[in-house]
């Protein structure tokens, strides 16, 4: 046992001199925003889309596609769930013991969970947030019910078609900005039609709508994934 | 002299990160240890906070502390995996139950 702890001991100072040596060059803490693309995105963000988070008009905007294949990932991390636990057929959970705590908690605390989800994703272009956060508080709002209630569980049919069409909406988002604009995930909602102004809930081009479909598709899958880990194999 | 108080939060922040996550490792007790890694996510967001992070500090609070417990909680019933077998696992590895 000590020999293995020592070799795993000199593995880790082995890795973490190697890491040094790769990434010492880099030169962390120097303003390398002068001549690089982030100074367009900080100078030019709000005459572009009126949104005031830059970070989400990267995400959404700039870097679309990136976060097509983002939600990609996810929703074959999901499916993969799916895949590894689709021999449990049962539809029962597990003899979880519930408390009165959590049965308060559940009534009281799930609409309020949901939301402060739904807030997080919908006023992405104004607060820190994002789509992830988002769809996970919402998750959590299932793990509660599903934890304070024995006989709850997220009904599957609801899960995929909810999952299927906002991911399909995302893509028709896309396909529209290429009609309108010209290409894929083209801003057609601010820079088409110029709907939207600074500071309010109707701003930032189609990010509030991109990050709506989004999120439910997140928050979805999640709650997929709970729902597939929580099927009991008896009966 | 005056100490800065986020200074100081942060020395006891990472303070008990350290011995939670140690803890996390060392522990017989899974759920013990599931425990601890939440402490250890909750921390890491509040230390990403205090660095004027605060979207990924939602995202390590919702997924950290509240959403991978669960699911780690759930994969636990569901391979049954408890402290006695991990005790059993130990015996196997110094060669007991091999003879």
């Amino acid at each position: 046992m000590i020999i293995r702890r020592i070799f795993a001991a000199l593995f880790a100072i082995f890795f973490f001199i190697s890491a040094y040596v790769l990434i010492a060059d880099i030169g962390f803490g120097n303003n390398k925003m002068d001549d690089l693309v982030g100074k367009y995105y900080i100078e030019n963000t709000i005459k572009d889309t009126t949104a005031l988070n830059v970070v989400s008009t990267v995400v959404v905007n700039y870097r679309g596609l990136d976060t097509l294949g983002e939600v990609t990932v996810l929703f074959v991390a999901s499916v993969s769930v799916g895949v590894l636990m689709a021999r449990f057929k049962g539809s029962k959970l597990w003899n979880v013991s519930t408390t009165p705590i959590h049965i308060t908690a559940g009534r009281i605390l799930f609409p309020l969970i949901w939301i402060f989800g739904a807030y997080i994703f919908v006023h992405r272009h104004l607060t820190p947030g994002g789509w992830f956060p988002g769809g996970a508080v919402i998750a959590s709002g299932v793990l509660l019910l599903m934890l304070a209630f024995k006989d709850y569980l997220p009904s599957s049919k609801l899960i995929t078609f909810s999952e299927s069409i906002s991911g399909s909406l995302y893509v028709l988002v896309g396909l529209i900005g290429l009609a309108i604009g010209g290409y894929f995930l083209y801003d057609f909602v601010y820079r088409t039609y110029g709907i939207g102004t600074i500071g309010t809930l109707i701003s930032g081009g189609f990010i509030p709508i991109v990050y709506t479909i989004i999120g439910v598709k997140d928050g979805v899958e999640l709650s997929g994934i709970l729902h597939h880990l929580s099927r009991d194999d008896t009966e | 002299m005056t100490i800065d108080p986020i200074l100081l939060l942060e020395i006891v922040l990472t303070i008990i990160m350290i011995i939670s996550a140690i803890i996390a490792v060392e522990t017989k007790h899974l759920v013990a240890a599931l425990a601890m890694l939440g402490l250890v996510s909750l921390q890491a967001s509040v230390y990403f906070l205090i660095l004027q992070a605060p979207d990924v500090a939602m995202t390590e609070a919702s997924i950290g502390a509240g959403l991978s417990v669960g699911i780690f909680a759930y994969a636990f019933w569901k391979t049954g995996e408890t402290e006695e077998k991990l005790e059993n696992l130990e015996e196997m590895d110094k060669g007991v139950l091999i003879k």
